[in-house]
């Protein structure tokens, strides 16, 4: 990978006291093709700090994925960067753990050895390798599955191996892309939970791209709101929900409000009189 | 055709996902489906040698009965020839067909993975895939002799042949987001290949080498056919001589049956190594 082009002079949004771990700077992707090609991400700006949960949401095809891919080190910014603990990401790395929208998990390999699949990668020793994986496994409570191979489970526990895998690789910043997407709301709910209760405990940071205003305002303390054509932030929405949230968090009256301040903010995001079609389209 | 069955009713209650296990109706449903195969395969088997017994009561063409197809199946047996034959043959095509499937996994495997080799490869891998076989065994034959050297070669090429193309689209179709995710978890070119893109491929390998060992097998039949001192395309081609039909027929149905028996193994193996892929119901 060659080494990105120098940032423009930065004007990153984060506060300045608290040391960003990621941070992107100006970070542009321009897709190539014809009549110009397309710009997914027109100049991003923003910091995240270590220990934060960040969603972000937006309208379909504002470049949630492609911001998301470029933290992770899988697609190259057209201009500006990324840092990680003031470094430039090049290439993806085992410090950034990424958890897709459709599972992604190795179909041949159990979900013991689809958990332990970053630990080998690492060389951790064999003992050490299946106390860590079966501690994660335990967690995200696939105990009793730790032997079965994907095809033989539900959406929800695919999904769930594939965060025990994330996590078990000890990244510093977790990056989800709707990774419950797929899933039906009552098992959506559930795992919200599970995932806020992770971490409440290790205080791992979390950029979450979702399409849920609910899920956003239960998970996150900072909402990003992107807006499209190009891909940018439009506005940013604290969520000052005190930590630890719970089932009954969801029907409290600042909850509700939130939603609703959020709901107001994507919408002012989203171009007016969309045609149908294009509201409809997921990549 | 056994008619199909109606799908098994939805369990109760579609939101629970707590629900116990299924009645174990649908597992017995499939027992009883499967031994319905079985017993029409053995019904058509049985029908065809009855058409084949027909056949020979009209004299049709001088084709002899399978009884004294059978007799003579077993005279060769018993003088030993029927069994070298056959190993011998069975030598060849193994031979050629490891030898070419080896070869093919590499060569596939790279023109997948690296554009430049693709581009290396391609034009010869193409062209020679629309020569058959056969048209190879003249020029092997002047170039290698008679020996089994000739033989292993065109067998080597038929194999080949048939894996390398399915080898090379398995691994430009693997899955995007699974190099991604091993990437992510820190994977570098050559572990996701050896733990993403082999076993990704694994079906496709399995499709191109039954495609291959038929091809092998064919092959080896006309080789054999040409130029050998012994193997059953040779022993055939010895009958035809003598007007022996009786032993022709036994050569055509120890192929028959080999060829068989090669494609079950190979079939048996391909779902022991790919029994994590998910497919409908068989
Ligand atoms: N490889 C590519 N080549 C060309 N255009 C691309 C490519 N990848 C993404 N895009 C474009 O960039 C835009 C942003 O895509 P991206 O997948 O990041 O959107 P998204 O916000 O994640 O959308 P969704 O919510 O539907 O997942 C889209 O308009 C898409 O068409
Ligand atoms: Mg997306």
């Amino acid at each position: 990978m060659t080494a990105t082009v120098p940032a423009v002079p930065a004007h990153s949004p984060g506060s300045p006291d608290s040391p960003a771990l990621i941070s992107f700077r100006d970070t542009v992707k321009h897709f190539p093709g014809p009549d110009g090609g397309f710009t997914a991400l027109g100049g991003i700006g923003l910091d995240v700090a270590e220990g934060e949960f960040t969603a972000i949401v937006g309208p379909s095809g504002c470049g949630k994925s492609t911001l998301l891919a470029i933290a992770a080190g899988l697609v190259e910014p057209t201009s500006g960067e990324v840092l990680l603990d003031g470094r430039p990401v090049s290439g993806p790395g085992p410090d950034r753990g990424v958890v897709f929208q459709q599972y992604a998990l190795f179909p041949w390999l159990t979900v013991r050895a689809n958990v332990e699949f970053g630990l080998r990668t690492a060389r951790v020793p064999r003992a050490e390798r299946r106390r860590r994986a079966q501690h994660y496994i335990d967690l995200v409570g696939l105990a009793d599955f730790a032997d079965a191979l994907p095809k033989t489970l539900s959406g929800g526990m695919k999904q769930r191996c594939a965060i025990a895998r994330a996590y078990a690789a000890d990244p510093r910043i977790l990056l989800m892309d709707e990774p419950f997407g797929a899933l039906d709301s009552l098992t959506r709910s559930q795992l919200q939970e599970q995932l806020l209760q992770t971490w409440e405990r290790e205080r791992r940071t979390v950029l979450f791209v979702t399409h849920d205003v609910d899920e956003a305002v239960f998970l996150a303390s900072r909402v990003i709101v992107m807006a499209s054509r190009p891909g940018r932030i439009d506005r940013t929405v604290e969520i000052p929900l005190p930590y630890p949230r719970t089932r009954a968090t969801r029907l409290t009256a600042e909850f509700t409000a939130l939603r609703t301040e959020l709901w107001q903010a994507v919408q002012r995001s989203e171009p007016t009189a969309r045609p149908a079609s294009e509201a409809t389209q997921e990549n | 055709m056994p008619r199909t069955r109606p799908p098994a009713p939805p369990p109760a209650g579609g939101l629970s996902k707590t629900s116990a296990k299924p009645p174990a109706g649908p597992v017995r449903a499939a027992a009883r489906r499967r031994w319905t195969v079985r017993l029409l395969g053995a019904v058509s088997v049985l029908t065809g040698l009855a058409l084949w017994q027909l056949l020979a009561a009209l004299g049709a063409g001088g084709v002899p009965g399978p009884g004294p197809v059978a007799a003579r199946g077993a005279e060769l047996v018993a003088d030993g020839t029927l069994i070298a034959d056959a190993l011998a043959s069975l030598r060849r095509v193994l031979t050629g067909f490891a030898l070419g499937t080896a070869a093919a996994i590499p060569v596939g495997a790279l023109m997948g993975w690296y554009p430049t080799a693709r581009a290396l490869f391609e034009p010869w891998v193409q062209f020679f895939r629309v020569i058959p076989p056969l048209a190879i065994i003249p020029l092997a034959i002047v170039l290698l002799g008679i020996d089994e050297a000739p033989k292993i070669t065109v067998i080597f090429l038929a194999a080949f042949l048939s894996t390398v193309v399915p080898v090379f689209q398995g691994v430009i179709g693997v899955e995007r987001t699974l190099i991604d995710a091993a990437r992510v978890l820190g994977a570098g070119d050559p572990t996701i290949f050896v733990r993403v893109v082999v076993p990704a491929t694994t079906p496709f390998l399995f499709a191109g080498a039954r495609i291959g060992l038929g091809a092998s097998w064919s092959t080896l039949v006309a080789a054999e056919l040409i130029a050998a001192q012994k193997g059953l395309g040779y022993r055939m081609q010895q009958a035809q001589l003598y007007y022996d039909l009786e032993t022709i027929f036994v050569g055509i149905v120890s192929i028959g049956l080999l060829g068989l028996l090669m494609d079950r193994l190979l079939m048996a193996a391909e779902r022991r190594a790919t029994a994590w892929q998910e497919r409908r119901a068989a």
